[in-house]
């Protein structure tokens, strides 16, 4: 190469210290107490008596330049000028002056953003790329967690919920989504489709044959040529051999469908962290707007809510009234495909006579 | 403004509903950016979802793309359907790195957004899952003018692929009550220690730490990280009775049974005649649910410190699974404890590096050879903490009992000894 190449500064995470509110880099690990004023706005006192508010909002998460300085001016104008994101992607600007607060969250309503998604609402979904980015999704993430959060835009705006309530999307059984309260995740239904003429020269064929949870790809000469071949009675359609070999697509237009899965809870309180639980499935990859998959969440959305009490998850709510509760007031079938047969699943039959009648 | 755009009548369905479109901003970039090159490449962009919207199927596959000097830290995207939609045919994003705990002044936000758009499409996430700024949508060549310019005033590359990857961690110190540790500087210690990890993927599968201040998890750590470092304290909780009184006025007797006493999970709390909060201290799990309930009357002690659990992950490949307990409380104020911390960090990175199988994480070379290997493999002692409950299969070879047993006993003399002198 000609022009000589610059060697990068290996710097790293940078200093989160530089960036913080001066109120909260005062106070740091100074915090008293917090209260809720409003939904959307969180107020932080410390030991020395020092205030910090916080108005929290949702935004579309793939942000344009243009928005990204719209931000920064509702910031500078009607905030102070600090910016902390949540782990979730909604947006928090911190300020110390409380006359601040209602003139702030008027300007990111007026400009389109939505205040909420603290304590007991449902918060932002956290999601992942989907067809805009991912190189092997089933379906698009931005554009299901738009669909759903203008249907839930009340549930995100107020405190109507017996506890918070986390919400992902995953575009395969990766699952980048992670766990949540529901999450609506791509499930595959038919093993995939090889392109034999390719596997060769785009596979590393060991590493795919590796990559089976279940042991159902060997190698194989198709056509003359060196390949892979699926035993399908094995295959479970997980799609973990397409990330190494597109030519084995699993995607497919009909067959890949979503399920949802309820109960995962990433917190310690009350009881230890759990995964979630397969709830429904079947429902069809249905741009733009995913209506099918809205209205199963709206479904066990009203259910939690009039049936639970305050403080419990949706996997406390349902540790006390029982799965079989859980099926009989959501209307969701239960079937064979709920009891679990991966390792470890013997832990998930019941075994006691504990039953609710 | 492009002359000859897409058609997007089933993305145009996405721009209409309360909440903000996504769809409505990459137009805006289309239609209304002063810059061309953004116009086209935006263009061409709608046009791919577009068809993925219209055939159900995903058009990007990877490659392989790094800026000099580094392995990772770009997702590579190369259109399928570039023949279709040329504008966008290379739409790589960049990986970078956050301040930890993902605070920023607007005049930061601006000028990473300013450098953005001269070199890519406009377009950016905060933040993506494993953590990372998501810069989405630059050429092969672009990459790397972005980079040096963001890398110029103090901004580096994330992990992508084999490698140690950005790490995560809650508000914090910064504006929680709850926290028990600086989860900001652990999580610059932690990762700034293995940036050569992070630059040049060459382990078994991806290792993430990710830190939060209290039990409560925000950060998902157990669940989403191989090294989880959480904030707790092992002396008596703080209560303040007369805030709890309070609480007792305003909420009402039965709320707080209902809601506070008897959710406790180990029965440690309970409410006196005299409507004092009493707490079993002993046996209390740090579990938060009074805490969250009382914040003004309850608060972690002044004993503070860590746990670490070790080995979360989600699906691929053996199925889900959470942290395990390694460390139960480890004290973090001195520079040695910090140090003493990424000793043991690199100790388990080693060993998984020697024993992983290729694309097999942490938690599931564990799984595979058993806590006691791995504890052995780590210099690591046994301890109760770490398990739900002793085995309850007999299938297993004892003969080295007593040896085990004189070991435990051992450190118990030691420990006393210790908290003696």
């Amino acid at each position: 190469m000609a022009q000589e190449m610059r060697s990068p500064i290996e710097s790293g995470c940078p200093d989160a210290f530089q960036y913080m509110h001066p109120v909260m880099r005062k106070n740091y690990g100074q915090w008293a107490y917090h209260e809720d004023p409003q939904p959307g706005v969180l107020l932080h006192v410390s030991k020395y008596g020092d205030k910090i508010w916080t108005v929290r909002a949702g935004t579309q998460r793939i942000l344009d330049v243009f928005t990204l300085r719209k931000l920064c001016d509702i910031g500078d104008q009607y905030g102070e000028g600090y910016i902390h994101f949540t782990i979730r992607s909604n947006i928090e600007y911190q300020v110390a002056d409380e006359s601040k607060v209602q003139p702030l969250i008027k300007a990111l309503t007026d400009a389109g953003f939505v205040v909420g998604g603290t304590r007991n609402s449902v918060a932002m979904l956290s999601h992942t790329q989907g067809w805009l980015h991912c190189d092997i999704p089933g379906t698009d993430a931005s554009g299901v967690v738009k669909s759903m959060m203008d249907e839930m835009i009340d549930e995100f705006k107020n405190w109507n919920m017996p506890n918070r309530v986390h919400m992902t999307t995953s575009c395969c059984q990766i699952n980048c989504g992670g766990q949540g309260d529901i999450a609506i995740n791509v499930q595959h239904t038919k093993p995939p489709k090889i392109n034999h003429n390719l596997v060769s020269n785009v596979c590393e064929r060991p590493s795919v044959v590796a990559r089976c949870p279940v042991a159902a790809i060997r190698p194989a000469l198709v056509n003359g040529k060196p390949s892979l071949e699926v035993d399908e009675k094995k295959c479970i359609c997980c799609g973990a051999c397409f990330p190494p070999c597109p030519p084995m697509q699993i995607n497919d237009a009909e067959h890949s469908k979503l399920a949802i899965w309820v109960g995962g809870n990433h917190s310690n309180a009350r009881g230890k962290p759990t995964f979630q639980k397969l709830v429904a499935s079947g429902i069809p990859n249905n741009p733009p707007r995913w209506p099918e998959a809205t209205a199963v969440v709206k479904k066990i959305l009203k259910t939690y809510k009039e049936d639970a009490k305050d403080w419990e998850r949706i996997n406390d709510w349902i540790e006390r009234i029982g799965w079989p509760r859980f099926f009989e007031k959501t209307g969701l079938p239960f079937t064979k495909y709920h009891i679990d047969n991966w390792r470890g699943a013997r832990a998930s039959l019941n075994a006691s006579t504990h039953i609710r009648f | 403004m492009a002359k000859n755009t897409y058609p997007t009548p089933m993305l145009d369905n996405l721009e209409s509903g309360p909440w903000p479109s996504f769809i409505t901003g990459i137009k805006r970039l289309r239609d209304e950016h002063p810059d061309e090159r953004i116009n086209s490449v935006t263009n061409g962009l709608l046009g791919q979802l577009e068809h993925s919207y219209e055939t159900r199927k995903g058009y990007w596959k990877g490659g392989t793309v790094s800026v000099y000097g580094y392995g990772g830290g770009i997702i590579p995207r190369f259109s399928e359907v570039a023949s279709a939609f040329p504008e966008s045919k290379e739409f790589h994003t960049l990986r970078v790195q956050p301040p930890a705990g993902n605070f920023y002044t607007t005049d930061m936000l601006r000028q990473l957004g300013d450098s953005w758009e001269k070199h890519g499409s406009g377009l950016v996430t905060f933040h993506g899952q494993t953590g990372n700024i998501m810069f989405i949508g630059a050429t092969t060549e672009a990459t790397q003018h972005f980079f040096d310019e963001i890398n110029e005033y103090g901004w580096d590359l994330g992990g992508a692929g084999p490698c140690v990857r950005t790490a995560m961690s809650c508000v914090g110190g910064a504006r929680c009550e709850m926290s028990n540790c600086n989860e900001h500087a652990i999580h610059r210690w932690m990762v700034n220690n293995f940036t050569d990890d992070v630059h040049r993927p060459a382990l078994p599968y991806k290792f993430k730490f990710k830190v939060s201040g209290c039990p409560n998890d925000c950060q998902n750590a157990i669940e989403r990280s191989d090294f989880a470092i959480i904030g707790t304290w092992r002396d008596d909780m703080k209560v303040n009775q007369e805030a709890f009184k309070k609480y007792l006025e305003t909420k009402g007797r039965q709320y707080i049974i209902d809601n506070v006493i008897t959710r406790c999970p180990t029965q440690a709390i309970s409410l006196d005649d005299n409507d004092n909060f009493i707490v079993d201290n002993h046996n209390c799990v740090r579990c938060m649910h009074c805490l969250n309930v009382l914040p003004k009357a309850l608060h972690p002690g002044d004993d503070k410190g860590v746990t670490i659990l070790i080995g979360g992950k989600r699906t691929l490949k053996i199925g889900d699974l959470m942290g395990t307990v390694v460390v139960p409380f480890k004290k973090l104020e001195t520079e040695e404890d910090y140090e003493s911390l990424q000793e043991m960090a690199e100790d388990i990175i080693d060993f998984w590096a020697e024993n992983g199988l290729e694309h097999e994480r942490c938690g599931e070379m564990i799984e595979r050879i058993g806590l006691v290997n791995f504890l052995e493999g780590i210099g690591i002692d046994v301890d109760p903490n770490m398990v739900n409950n002793p085995r309850q299969s007999s299938y297993i070879r004892m003969d080295g009992w007593d040896e085990e047993a004189e070991k435990w006993f051992e450190r118990k003399r030691e420990e006393k000894l210790a908290a003696s002198a």
